[in-house]
């Protein structure tokens, strides 16, 4: 299947606080830009399929998005992998063309955490609220004190990561935080939940965000404008809560990268550009270890120095991730990947071949990742 | 101080699988599930083992002593029952007897002086109408 799938278009909606939209319009209007970049008319459209809203789960959510378009897909469905989903689907969008299941299918996500309820990323994370383990942060601040007492991790490389994010986020016009932030600002701030201080927490935002995929052939038939194609793809899923976990520094996106890479025939040093998932500081620099572009315990040297940078050898999160472009779970990535491939992208990586984007969910439990090219 | 039905609402609901490890701590004891099957032994209470799967398990008295995994120290309060606590330490905490649990870690002046993997002692408070287990560095 390498290479046989393409994302045929992609759309979204602005980013930000976005007041009086329900998530389901949010999602009809990022699907409406998306056949349109694909150039296609909506009717060829046969499998509808859809992360959840993180801010509120509930059930039979894709049938109504489906209604919303109008649509009465041969597939329609709702996976439940937190911010792994929307990668996830497009793997399952891919395999589901190649086995005949439908044709067309379109992978979207929306909500609005930041006009609506924020409820969901402040709840107690297990049943011991006695104990104050309240919030998404705390979870990931966990991880992060324990990389830094296992590694020698400091706070500078963890706010390199913001960094950079943010430099690239303040280039997009489309970001949602478009302030840059040095090292000695981020140093700067009063600790929120140690060792995270606020900067190392992605932004809460509304918005949508919708691709399209189908297979190359189909793509050239449709004549369309610019595809991207999917070289590979791989899932990994940390099933215990933190707790439980044997080491909290690795995680299963150790195979869902091996998965993808052996799917791409490529490896790390075959990539041109990255995006990846930056909810906290923490993840992105766990995850660049686990995909192999270092060695585990050197994530923190690996960002430092401008590495991560436009410019640098791995740029990462050009158009600002999760911490400056939007805290949507995900999705954006695939859409800047796809930019960066086709050439389209704000902060553009000169000669940009092959982009990885890592989607993962929980705190560090689900991870999914996929592997762009040019067709 | 928090008030009764703000306190209420951090205590573990009733469940009969848990239950007993709260009672337990009311009288003084930390207590774990260990398979009678494989010797696996594991917290939070769960019906089956996960190792094995299988249902046979029991009650064990916890030593008490266990190692600091990871800890994070609450300068802003995600819950306003905690408001008057800042800061306060949250922490993963490893029992001699291999199970994981959250705890807080207390008695220590300043949390960041905390070191990965050190030694730790079992305390049990009253705290929010019940018997909490805490940790405190040995």
């Amino acid at each position: 299947m390498r290479g046989k799938y393409v994302i045929a278009g992609i759309g979204q909606t602005a980013f930000g606080g976005l007041p009086g939209r329900s998530t389901v319009s949010l999602n009809v209007e990022a699907v409406r830009n998306a056949i349109a970049d694909a150039g296609i008319e909506k009717d060829i459209v046969d499998a509808v399929m859809v992360k959840y809203p993180t801010s509120r789960f509930e059930g039979m959510y894709s049938q109504k998005v489906a209604e919303a378009l109008g649509l009465m897909p041969g597939i329609n469905c709702v996976l439940d992998q937190a911010g792994a989903s929307n990668a996830s689907l497009i793997g399952y969008a891919a395999m589901a063309i190649e086995h005949g299941q439908c044709d067309v299918a379109v992978v979207c996500f929306a909500d609005n955490p930041k006009t609506g309820s924020r409820a969901a990323y402040a709840r107690s994370r297990d049943a011991n609220a006695m104990f104050g383990f309240f919030g998404t942060p705390a979870a990931y601040a966990m991880l992060a004190r324990r990389h830094m007492g296992q590694y020698g991790t400091t706070h500078a490389q963890l706010g390199a990561i913001a960094v950079a994010c943010r430099r690239h986020g303040a280039q997009n016009p489309k970001a949602q935080l478009r302030k840059a932030l040095t090292v000695d600002e981020y140093l700067a701030q009063p600790m929120m939940v140690a060792p995270f201080r606020r900067d190392d927490c992605c932004l809460v935002s509304d918005g949508g965000a919708a691709v399209v995929v189908m297979s190359a052939e189909r793509a050239r038939q449709l004549k369309v404008r610019a595809p991207v194609a999917i070289l590979g793809f791989g899932q990994g899923h940390t099933a215990w809560d933190v707790t439980q976990r044997p080491d909290l520094t690795t995680t299963m996106a150790t195979v869902s990268a091996a998965t993808a890479f052996k799917m791409a025939g490529l490896g790390p040093k075959n990539i041109d550009v990255a995006q990846i998932y930056d909810c906290f500081t923490i993840t992105a620099l766990m995850t660049l270890e686990d995909y192999g572009f270092c060695k585990k315990g050197d994530g923190g040297h690996y960002v430092e120095g401008g590495r991560i940078e436009i410019g640098g050898e791995l740029p990462m999160n050009t158009a600002g991730g999760l911490l400056s472009e939007t805290g949507m779970p995900g999705l954006q990535m695939v859409l800047e990947g796809v930019r960066q491939i086709r050439g389209e992208a704000v902060t553009q990586v000169p000669h940009a071949k092959t982009c990885i984007v890592s989607n993962q969910g929980g705190i560090m439990h689900t991870h999914s990742t996929l592997i762009l090219a040019q067709p | 101080m928090t008030d009764d039905n703000a306190a209420a609402a951090l205590r573990p609901p009733e469940d009969p699988l848990s239950d007993p490890f709260w009672k337990s701590l009311a009288d003084g004891r930390l207590t774990f599930q260990k398979c009678k099957h494989c010797g696996n032994s594991w917290l939070p209470a769960r019906g089956e083992c996960p190792k094995c799967l299988q249902s046979d398990w029991a009650w064990e008295n916890a030593s008490g002593d266990a190692k600091l995994i990871s800890w994070i120290v609450y300068h802003r309060a995600f819950h306003p029952a905690f408001a008057d606590r800042l800061p306060y330490t949250v922490a993963v905490v490893e029992l001699a007897e291999g199970p994981r649990m959250t705890s807080n870690i207390v008695g220590v002046a300043d949390p960041e002086t905390l070191k990965v993997d050190q030694r730790l002692r079992l305390t049990i408070e009253q705290d929010f109408g019940m018997a909490v287990p805490r940790f405190i560095p040995v």
